[in-house]
């Protein structure tokens, strides 16, 4: 690995131009497994969420961030509430059809990289509201990677789903510099 | 509870109740919609009933059950006197309308524009009566008993391979 990565730097000693630095640092990003790995470490010990939170679930959520519990210990310890500064997305309670296309905005205006965690039955399935009002679970509208079942969930269940979404960020391999297209 | 309220209001008004009974401590009239706006006047203005508070309005939709098919239901409550007396206004389904209490009680103007906007009552001089629930864009009554049960009315259609119902 070591002697990998001294060839990388010698053979690109010769660059000049700010495109062809760029494109060092991009090789040097994708090619590296330890890049990765500490790259990923970084991300799933620092989860920033942004809690999408519509109803009774939101008092497991406070539980949970609340000292007993804490997921601090998990390095998500600060929710931003603004999606600009977020990659964690917890959407916490029943959505309608009312507020579907404000949930897929604020997921839109997240940066990447971004995950979803959809906490509780109402968020995941609808849970028992079946009726003209009620989103059949927020997969209909955006994507997500960790589904937390119950009504509302433990706390214990959250700090499982957080661990999850770890262990699913540990295996990720996504390029690591933004693609300009 | 309230029976002597009940009795009062009849008394005031025997060409307008159609019926009258008393539940469970739940004293109710059944009026027609002509005079409503004169009698709860009555109800609020009438030292011995002193209805300060109006507590609810809501509709029931008989489709099916009952003829005439609709039913707004008023909820008074009197703070000073601790009594309470329901209003019940039957409505035909052709002409699902009646007089708006708003300038007696502010608290109707939203309970009102909630019966407007899921049984399409209309509640006619209400200053704002619009959607308070719903979106604008939705479209009739969803508590309606013959508003399809498996109709959805999404805002964004769904991701590609999933469905709203």
């Amino acid at each position: 690995m070591a002697d990998n990565q001294a060839n990388l730097l010698q053979n690109e000693a010769a660059v000049t131009t700010v495109e062809a630095a760029e494109g060092f640092f991009r090789r040097l990003l994708n090619k590296n497994e330890t890049v990765q790995e500490v790259v990923n470490w970084g991300r799933r010990w620092s989860f920033f969420q942004y809690p999408f939170v519509t109803a009774c679930c939101g008092m497991e959520y406070m539980a949970t961030a609340g000292p007993r519990y804490d997921y601090a210990r998990f390095g998500a310890e600060l929710p931003r509430f603004s999606p600009r500064q977020a990659d964690l997305l917890m959407v916490v309670g029943t959505i309608t059809h009312k507020q579907a296309p404000i949930l897929r905005t604020v997921y839109e205006q997240m940066a990447e990289p971004k995950w979803v965690i959809s906490f509780g039955v109402c968020a995941s399935s609808g849970g028992f509201y079946r009726n003209y009002a009620t989103v059949q679970g927020i997969d209909t509208i955006i994507p997500v990677d960790v589904y937390i079942p119950g009504c509302p969930p433990r706390p214990e269940a959250v700090l499982d789903a957080i661990m999850m979404l770890q262990d699913k960020v540990k295996q990720e391999r996504r390029a690591l510099l933004p693609v300009v297209k | 509870m309230s029976k002597e309220a009940l009795e009062r209001f009849t008394g005031h008004f025997k060409a307008q109740v159609i019926a009258t009974h008393s539940d469970h401590g739940d004293d109710t009239a059944v009026v027609k919609r002509d005079r409503l706006v004169d009698m709860v006047t009555f109800l609020r203005d009438d030292p011995a009933l002193a209805f300060e508070l109006l507590s609810d309005v809501t509709a029931v939709d008989y489709l099916g059950v009952k003829e005439p098919r609709f039913e707004v239901v008023y909820h008074f409550y009197s703070v000073s006197k601790n009594h309470r007396l329901r209003i019940k206004v039957p409505l035909e389904e052709r002409e699902p309308s009646l007089p708006s209490v708003v300038s007696l009680y502010k608290s109707a103007l939203w309970m009102e524009r909630e019966a407007f906007d899921l049984y399409g009552i209309v509640f006619e001089g209400h200053p704002d009566l619009r959607r308070i629930l719903m979106y604008e864009e939705f479209e009739g009554h969803p508590l309606r008993k013959d508003y399809e049960m498996e109709h959805r009315q999404p805002r964004i259609p769904p991701r590609p391979g999933q469905s709203h119902l």
